[in-house]
């Protein structure tokens, strides 16, 4: 079951709001890397990599895969656009919506008019 | 997104969706009219119920009572199926602003606060929907997500017999 929550909203945009792990992102649309690489090229602990991964992953930004001792990650969008989906289906449930209030405006609209004019008689 | 097939009806009036933080949903839209002819579809029962669940759903209202004043409760009950939704009012100032809860999925249901603003015969629609706590709306979410997507997809098949439908009319 694919989850369109709100706490995946919330995770998405709290895992974007660091700069290493738009970095992060960023160099895993280039090419899957091993933890390791990106501890290394971005200069940090082994530690520090795995919890900024982490926080990547539970946003469904990234996913991992052990094989054997290396802990690869690639990339993960798809949740992402799920959300982007999510908002637009929503806005076009109300576009829908809104499209019939038009009808129904411009009918009341008619028939004040037509009201108008006969009060005037 | 294929929903962009055929022409756009008016695309000065675009609905625009928000999230403006973690507990709030903004939805915005101006319509060609006074303010109180919006009102009046948004408060009577009767045009409520033409534009609210679209024909385009495959679902209509089997009932929709509202009691719209301070404290007055509301029910909108579909048909085929009886999921229904219920509320009470807790603002109505006429023409301007209208306020109700949303308590079908028990404690922790967004409070609804929708504005008329009325400009040069035109009325601009700012609908808010806030959420207790971002927990509530976590919970929340979730199910209306699901049922988002669940109307979506019957909309998505009677898209396909819109146009037909539209040369009728």
């Amino acid at each position: 079951m694919v989850q369109y929550t709100w706490t995946g909203f919330d995770a998405s945009f709290a895992a974007l709001s660091d700069a290493t792990r738009r970095g992060v992102l960023e160099q895993l649309g280039r090419a899957d890397a091993s933890i390791t690489d990106l501890a290394e090229k971005f200069h940090m602990t082994l530690t520090g990599m795995k919890k900024h991964v982490g926080v990547l992953e539970q946003a469904g930004l990234v996913t991992t895969e052990k094989v054997g001792r290396v802990r690869t990650c690639k990339l993960g969008l798809r949740r992402l656009e799920e959300e982007v989906a999510w908002i637009e289906r929503y806005r076009q449930l109300w576009d829908a919506r809104f499209d019939e209030l038009d009808k129904v405006v411009e009918e009341l609209k008619r028939k004040e008019k037509v009201d108008g004019r006969k009060n005037r008689k | 997104m294929d929903a962009r097939t055929g022409s756009e009806p008016t695309p000065m009036n675009r609905t625009t969706v928000e999230r403006k933080s973690e507990r709030e949903l903004v939805v915005t839209r101006t319509f060609n009219g006074p303010a109180r002819i919006v009102f009046e579809a948004w408060t009577r029962p009767e045009l409520f119920k033409r534009w609210w669940v679209p024909k385009s759903l495959g679902m209509s209202l089997r009932s929709c009572e509202m009691d719209v004043r301070v404290g007055g409760r509301y029910r909108l009950e579909f048909e085929p199926d009886a999921m229904a939704f219920f509320g009470t009012y807790l603002e109505v100032t006429p023409h301007s602003r209208l306020v109700w809860t949303n308590e079908e999925g028990g404690e922790g249901g967004p409070v609804t606060t929708v504005t008329f603003e009325e400009k040069g015969g035109r009325t601009l629609l700012v609908m808010h929907e806030l959420y207790p706590s971002k927990a509530a709306l976590d919970a929340a979410g979730t199910g209306a997500a699901d049922a988002m997507v669940e109307t979506f997809a019957q909309l998505d098949q009677l898209l396909v017999t819109l146009g037909a439908s539209m040369g009728r009319s």
